[in-house]
Order: C-alpha cells, then structure tokens, then sequence
C-alpha cells in the first residue's frame, strides 16, 4: 500500500516527507513499546503509534521502516521533525486512535508484520 | 586478515533524547561503505538495543564498531553496575529497568534478547559493580 493512500484512509496530516509518499508499505506494526518493534517489525514497514519522542524515529530508521504514524493527534517537538526528515522517514498524524487506525487500514488490505512469510 | 575500518563513540550515560545517535551515524557509514542493507539493518539495531541499555543501566560508556573483510564487530563497553543474573537478563520480558524507561518506550525486556537475535554471535564479559563488555558479531 502507499503512504499516499495510508494518509487519504486515515484522513491524515503530513508532518514531512511529503515527496516521498508514493513510496509502498509492505506490511504495518503498531506498537508504543520500541523493544517489540525493534524485535518484530520488518523493513519497508509502517509503524503506527502513540509514542512521541526521538527514539520512535530512530527505531523507525533502523529497522528501514518506511513512515510512522502518530495517532491520537500527537504533536511532534521540532526536534522529533526535524530527526525525521533528516532520516528520511515520513511522518502522519491522525486524529484517530491506535485500534480505530489498525481497523481501517487492515480493512483496506494492509497486512500485519507476522502474516505471509512472517 | 585485513586492516578493519573502525568507528568509535562515547555513549552519553545522563541524555536519553540522544541515545540511538551513534548507532544512526554507524548506519550512515556503513552505507557508505558499500554494506547491504540487510546487514547493515542488523549490525544497526543490535547495536541501538545496545546503545539504549547502556544509557539506561550503565550510565554510558563507549561503543565500538569493526568492519573486517566478511563480519562486522560491535563492542561495546561501560563501567556500570554489571548484570548481576545474566540467564534471566537473556530472557525475553525479564527487565530491570525503571518504570520512567517504560514511559520512554522500552524497559519491555527485549534488548539483549534483540541483540542475540539480529547478531551470529554475542559474548558477555560482565563483573558486578565493574562493568559489561558485550562483543556481537555479524558476518555478511
């Protein structure tokens, strides 16, 4: 699935990394605890969460996840952005919450990291 | 054996915002060396659980990264309070970490599990009120 198409569903705003939402999603992992991404997600991934802070991006960069998407209308800080672009990770926020996100994109066909070949 | 390329970094013990920026810088370089991604994607969250560990328990210490011919060594060093039960350390959801950690994100009990799992080997030197030495390595 695309980024653009994960904003249009979620009715999301682009925080940055507005040229890059044509890039593909194979899979989304949602979680507010690092460690579990850290250990479970895969690559070219979208990881959906409440969880505001420098290390949500980095653990998004090191793992060569795609996007995050901050649910609960999260704000980002400018230092949170600006890790962001500098990583080259594009950043959504939605007003919807984490089951309500999950729900809506799953129906709409993305899957989650441990299906497949998972 | 080759001349290794190596990179250092002094992990700041007293700023968690900071923390992982090492482990960033590493997946910069070994971008520009021509790594694959695959490799490069373990070598870099083994080593940010790392990294993260000593900020939260150790208060610091250095991390050191060695790119040889076909593997890359991780070690990384601090002079903190040791791991003092290292079988229940190594078990996925066992942690110590303090409940402020967990509002930060991690502290779940998957950091050195992480480190074994994304790593072809990791060795743990760790002495009680010393200090831990963890040597992983990822061969590609």
């Amino acid at each position: 699935m695309k980024l653009n198409e994960i904003k249009e569903i979620l009715a999301a705003e682009v925080v940055c990394g507005d040229e890059l939402l044509d890039r593909e999603v194979t899979s989304a992992f949602a979680c507010d605890m690092m460690s579990d991404v850290l250990a479970f997600a895969k690559a070219d991934s979208v990881l959906l969460t409440g969880l505001v802070n420098p290390q949500t991006i980095r653990t998004a960069l090191m793992l060569d996840m795609h996007a995050v998407v901050f649910v609960r209308s999260k704000r980002l800080t400018e230092e949170v952005v600006a890790l962001a672009k500098e990583s080259g990770i594009v950043v959504l926020s939605t007003d919807c919450r984490m089951f309500d996100t999950c729900g809506k994109l799953y129906a709409k066909g993305l899957k989650g990291s441990g299906e497949g070949d998972g | 054996m080759a001349e290794a390329v190596r990179f250092h970094f002094d992990v700041d013990g007293n700023n968690f915002t900071m923390a992982g920026q090492a482990s960033v810088e590493v997946k910069k370089s070994l971008r520009q060396l021509g790594i694959s991604p695959e490799t490069i994607r373990r070598v870099s969250v083994a080593m940010y659980e790392g990294e993260i560990n000593m900020v939260i328990h150790a208060g610091g210490g250095t991390a050191d990264v060695l790119v040889y011919e076909n593997f890359i060594e991780i070690i990384l060093a601090d002079e903190g309070p040791g791991i003092s039960n290292l079988e229940l350390a190594m078990q996925e959801g066992f942690s110590t970490a303090p409940d402020n950690v967990r509002s930060l994100g991690f502290g779940a009990g998957m950091g050195l599990p992480n480190m074994k799992r994304y790593t072809d080997s990791m060795d743990i030197e760790t002495a009680l009120g010393k200090g831990t030495k963890i040597t992983m390595r990822v061969n590609f």
